[in-house]
């Protein structure tokens, strides 16, 4: 059996112990004593696309589908694919949007969860489309936060190497 | 943790004893952060509550202002006498950056998610827009160069998130209970870290944890145990799509200070407004008998995850006209009298707004947030805030009735629940 593992009053100190040895005392403001353990924790998920898989089977060919209620009277255009209207509740059908959009809203991500760290600094943005109600969240490459603005001109690209992620696609400025 | 908590709150009321608690409302937000499923289970265990009847409540950020109401409905429809709503949260289990991962899981995992989504860059996507419809478009509406016109708006709106950011900060000096009580001013905070542009680590709340209790009754018990009860006069809950994408661009609900005619060409609520909030602060004003939320309301407690969402959650739940967050800043209203912000506050006082420090000062363990809401919100209402904080900075002269607001990210659920003083 080892030793007693140390104690600590800093949170930030247990978390470093834990990296160097795997346990830890944190003794906290009222004297207190919890020992701590790591745990991994990793797992595949098997995810489905469901009623969305056609939008992501799309990007594959190169297409960005959204979708458009079928009722007459609404046919209300989505620019991210709902499979029911929402403005009325009447099922909706696959159509092709535009490639080319603007600017909704922008974001330049210096941070991330863990998974995209490594990646940073991105930009998303929120793409309005002529003639669409709604918007579409998208990667936007090949320019910096200072060049980006609300209404700037983008277009669409496709991986040629699918990964059937929203990925698949991505957007830059229109020159 | 929540025993600390329970321990405390069942001090302050000695002829309640834990016979009397008919039940319990249990809230905590993620699994993944506890990595115990029913962790509600053993809290109902530890506090010596079996076999009473208790059931776990969830809803994203909002989870502990949704517990709240549980336990208010739990007591208003006859089905208990007494109940208990706790929360809590153990959010240091795993780094930040793996914290921010499992929150963005709350996001859309087809569409969301997988582009890097995680809340600081939809809360940034959505003041940028804000920005756009209320600074690019009012303040600096005549300048001509689109671009600078645009760079202008951002560095205004970054300037006057950031008084709200000290604000709440320097409001915490006075709050034990606040994990993150600093006195920084408005340059320290916009040269903290850039997290996601335009919003910097100081205009962020921080995961932490902690838990937080409340015991509510109905009008007879509550006079038995305390000669200064509070009375929960006004609920509400609104929601809204979970993809920013598919906010809709349509029309304000009106509160009844506001005209149709004011919000002609405003496209709502967009990426730029909380619906869900607008929907909850309805509903609960409309239960409580407000109508001049501004006037009616000595406090409010709100959430703050953000600087930005502090501002467009003053235009949601009326405290300004839409459009007039900024400004209602820069006017100094959400500030408190007799405090040093460092900068002139001339209105301070006429509408506190989180006098406690808010979530970005105090912390957000979610799913004690809005339970330590209510906490701050029911110890104002009596008056003993220097009692509890043994320090009499924060507590308002008099106060009357008080908001307290939670909210689930990026708007897709918020409550508003209405206290009043239930004593004379």
């Amino acid at each position: 059996m080892s030793a007693r593992p140390r104690s600590y009053t800093k949170f930030r100190e247990v978390q470093s112990e834990l990296e160097r040895s795997g346990a830890a005392i944190f003794r906290d403001a009222d004297g207190v004593e919890s020992l701590i353990i790591r745990n991994p924790y990793a797992i595949n998920y098997v995810h489905s696309y469901a009623e969305d898989s056609p939008f992501f089977l799309g990007l594959a060919e190169g297409r960005l589908r959204g979708s458009k209620c079928r009722k007459p009277k609404c046919g209300f255009v989505y620019g991210t694919p709902r499979s029911h209207c929402m403005v009325c509740g009447a099922p909706t059908e696959w159509v092709d949007l535009p490639t080319k959009g603007r600017v909704h809203s922008w974001t330049t991500c210096h941070f991330a969860g863990e998974v995209f760290l490594k990646e940073t600094p991105y930009n998303l943005a929120l793409v309005e489309f002529e003639g669409v109600g709604s918007l579409l969240l998208v990667r936007l490459r090949d320019c910096v936060e200072s060049e980006l603005y609300v209404g700037m001109p983008i277009e669409a690209r496709f991986d040629p190497n699918p990964k059937y992620a929203i990925t698949d696609v991505w957007f830059v400025p229109s020159r | 943790m929540v025993r600390k908590a329970y321990d405390y709150a069942l001090k302050g009321v000695p002829n309640l004893t834990p016979d009397r608690i008919d039940g319990s409302r249990i809230s905590y937000f993620s699994d993944h952060f506890a990595r115990q499923l029913k962790a509600a289970s053993m809290v109902q265990d530890y506090l010596g509550l079996n076999p009473k009847g208790s059931v776990r409540i969830e809803w994203g950020g909002a989870t502990g202002g949704e517990c709240v109401q549980a336990a208010y409905e739990a007591i208003a429809s006859g089905r208990m006498d007494v109940c208990l709503a706790a929360g809590f949260e153990t959010m240091s289990r795993v780094p930040t950056w793996k914290g921010n991962e499992f929150i963005a899981l709350a996001s859309d995992t087809n569409f969301d998610f997988p582009l890097g989504g995680f809340y600081t860059g939809y809360y940034a996507l959505m003041v940028m827009r804000h920005i756009y419809e209320y600074l690019r478009l009012g303040k600096f509406a005549n300048v001509t160069d689109e671009r600078e016109a645009q760079r202008l708006a951002i560095a205004e709106g970054s300037r006057i998130m950031s008084l709200v950011s000290v604000k709440n900060h320097r409001n915490a000096l006075h709050n034990p209970y606040a994990q993150y009580p600093k006195r920084l001013t408005v340059e320290d905070v916009l040269k903290s870290e850039m997290i996601s542009y335009p919003l910097t680590r100081e205009q962020i709340c921080t995961m932490s944890d902690g838990a937080a209790c409340v015991i509510l009754c109905d009008e007879a018990r509550a006079k038995e145990f305390t000669d200064k009860p509070v009375q929960v006069t006004g609920v509400g809950c609104g929601t809204d799509t979970m993809r920013l994408s598919d906010r809709p661009f349509g029309r304000v609900p009106l509160l009844p200070h506001e005209k149709a005619k004011e919000y002609e060409n405003l496209p709502y609520p967009g990426v730029h407004s909380f619906r869900a909030g607008r929907t909850a602060g309805i509903e609960a004003y409309r239960m409580a008998g407000i109508t001049k939320p501004n006037q009616e309301l000595s406090f409010i407690e709100l959430h703050d995850a953000y600087a930005s969402s502090e501002i467009q959650t003053y235009e949601d739940l009326g405290l300004c006209r839409y459009g007039e967050g900024y400004e209602f800043v820069e006017r100094g209203d959400p500030f408190l009298k007799g405090i040093d912000y460092g900068f002139p506050v001339p209105r301070a006082g006429a509408t506190p707004v989180n006098p406690s420090g808010g979530l970005i000062a105090c912390g957000h363990p979610v799913g004690a947030t809005g339970l330590m809401q209510a906490v701050f919100a029911f110890w104002q209402l009596q008056g003993t805030i220097p009692k509890h904080f043994g320090d009499p900075t924060l507590q308002l002269a008099n106060p009357r009735r008080g908001a307290i607001h939670s909210h689930a990210g990026t708007g897709s659920a918020v409550t508003v629940s209405i206290l009043e003083r239930g004593f004379r």
